[in-house]
């Protein structure tokens, strides 16, 4: 277990959003506002953390043929309590992202870390795959948040930060600003991945 | 064997003759506009031709840049991105702040043009492109239309005074009788009225667009068929008691001008085939007009455009000229 390899690959190499492309409806969905990119970047984070904690316990027990099924009333069951929870303390955020929290049951990040990870590794080797993969979620939700409500709507948190005469830009709020940042996004990240492998390359074959 | 003697037809590209380039094309065009835009300078003031500028100016800077960066060869010198900026300042109000322009120039060139490979690649027009993407993002200063009527000032620089009015189309639906008031078929067809930047004078867009198509830049068939399409259906359909009276304004009105002689025929975002262009023309035409009867815009001409930019490689994927020299399917049985 590598908790730096695995944190570089959450946020960077193998990011969820910008290199997985999972989880993208959510992404674009809620993408409006800070207050919003944080709320749901930490539910995903503590959801998925706690569903692979837990479909690591029982990989030896669930059967091959039905996991997917295993895996969403797992999933299916941490996402009731978040949005139970969420409803109880955080009644504006839970009213602001709507649908998108009960919709975490279907996201595919954490289906897919359940499929691909949590299932093969350690409990242990899980819950840090689950924190890094949901950090990583939740720095690409904040960095489209920044750009969607500052540029979009002049404020962050709601607090007014351009100056009074800035024009707001009303695409980036609506839902065409959220595929037109994130395609943006997305390519500034393989363009760094990119250069960043060709340099490890090169170094490579320099040493050979 | 003689191909002189063959009798060829020469249709769909590509047949350049060698006297014939990008460049040359594009400053028949940009001559075409001239007359659109002397007289939005003679009707708006000073601040047309200086948006104009700017406009133009921004664009060839972003198409610098981009190739710039990505050290690419540059390819300034084909005009294409003059004729997207000076069309981009035509198809905006003239009171537009000049950032604006420069950031949907922006738009136009780098995000449409350049990031799908540059002139040739991009699917959809980019001035039009542009001016969708200012009208998403700033919807009041897009639709807010100064009045030349209510003061005409050669040298009206910040145009701080302004008087608003709605422009023909914002009329027709609502209120056909107040229009055919306000401003005669004459006004509309000389350019008395409010509007984009460009698109007021549908005689000046006649003269630019005749000579295109004497210069045998673009040919008639997209033109003809968008602007007859438009006529027919508000013949058809009309407002009022008098269909020629409904269709003429129909088609003096709003940026129908510009849109099929300037924008439906750029080479890179229409059919290849006559036929391609003619079914083209008249799906820019019925849904031009279904926006401006049924939508909440009062016009359709750009999102009509860029909707069947959309379209295209289907009808040339379905409009193929004739094959000689094939066996067809049928004989092969």
């Amino acid at each position: 277990m590598n908790f730096g390899k695995q944190f570089k690959e959450g946020l960077l190499t193998n990011n969820p959003v910008t290199v997985q492309l999972l989880g993208m409806c959510s992404t674009l969905a809620i993408t409006t506002s800070m207050a919003n990119g944080i709320g749901m970047g930490l539910s995903v984070t503590i959801i998925l953390t706690l569903a692979n904690i837990f479909i690591a316990l029982l990989r030896k027990v669930i059967p091959d043929e039905v996991r997917i099924a295993c895996f969403i009333v797992v999933i299916a069951g941490f996402v009731t309590m978040v949005d139970l929870s969420l409803q109880a303390f955080f009644p504006a955020i839970a009213k602001s992202l709507g649908v998108f929290i009960p919709l975490i049951v279907v996201n595919c990040i954490i289906l897919g870390r359940a499929e691909a990870f949590a299932s093969k590794n350690t409990v242990l080797a899980s819950a840090v795959d689950g924190i890094c993969q949901g950090i990583g979620y939740t720095a690409v939700l904040l960095v489209l948040c920044f750009f969607r409500e500052l540029l979009g709507a002049g404020t962050l948190f709601g607090v007014q930060i351009m100056p009074k005469s800035y024009v707001p830009a009303g695409i980036l709020v609506l839902p065409v600003g959220g595929f037109l940042c994130l395609g943006a996004l997305i390519a500034a990240m393989q363009w760094g991945l990119k250069k960043a492998e060709k340099k490890n390359a090169k170094k490579e074959g320099e040493q050979a | 064997m003689d191909y002189k003697a063959l009798k060829l037809i020469a249709s769909s590209n590509p047949h350049i003759r060698n006297n014939e380039d990008t460049r040359s094309i594009m400053l028949d065009v940009i001559i075409a506009l001239c007359p659109a835009l002397a007289w939005s300078i003679y009707r708006f003031g000073f601040r047309a031709l200086l948006a104009a500028a700017v406009s133009v100016g921004s664009a060839m800077c972003w198409e610098w840049l981009y190739r710039k960066a990505l050290k690419k060869p540059q390819t300034l010198g084909d005009l294409s991105a003059a004729v997207t900026g000076l069309l981009l300042s035509m198809v905006c109000p003239v009171t537009l702040p000049y950032w604006m322009l420069v950031l949907g120039n922006f738009f136009a060139i780098v995000v449409v043009k350049q990031l799908y490979g540059g002139l040739g690649k991009n699917f959809m027009n980019p001035a039009l492109a542009g001016r969708a993407a200012l009208v998403a993002c700033y919807a009041s200063q897009m639709t807010s239309w100064i009045d030349p009527n209510a003061g005409w000032a050669p040298l009206n620089l910040h145009g701080a005074d302004v008087v608003t009015a709605a422009t023909p189309m914002a009329m027709i639906g609502e209120d056909f009788a107040g229009l055919t008031a306000t401003y005669s078929v004459s006004d509309m067809f000389i350019g008395f009225v409010g509007g984009s930047a460009g698109e007021i004078s549908s005689m000046m867009l006649l003269i630019g667009g005749l000579y295109l198509i004497f210069r045998k830049v673009i040919s008639w068939h997209i033109p003809v068929a968008y602007i007859g399409s438009v006529a027919l259906l508000a013949l058809i359909f009309p407002h009022g008691n008098d269909p020629v009276q409904y269709m003429l304004y129909s088609l003096f009105g709003g940026g129908l001008m510009l849109g099929a002689f300037f924008m439906a025929t750029d080479y890179v975002t229409s059919p290849v085939t006559k036929k391609g262009q003619l079914i083209f023309g008249v799906g820019c035409g019925l849904i031009t007009v279904f926006i401006r009867t049924f939508g909440s815009f009062p016009e359709g001409v750009c999102y009509s455009i860029l909707l069947m930019n959309c379209t295209v490689w289907i009808i040339d994927k379905h409009v193929k000229p004739t094959r000689f020299g094939v066996v067809k399917e049928a004989a092969k049985k």
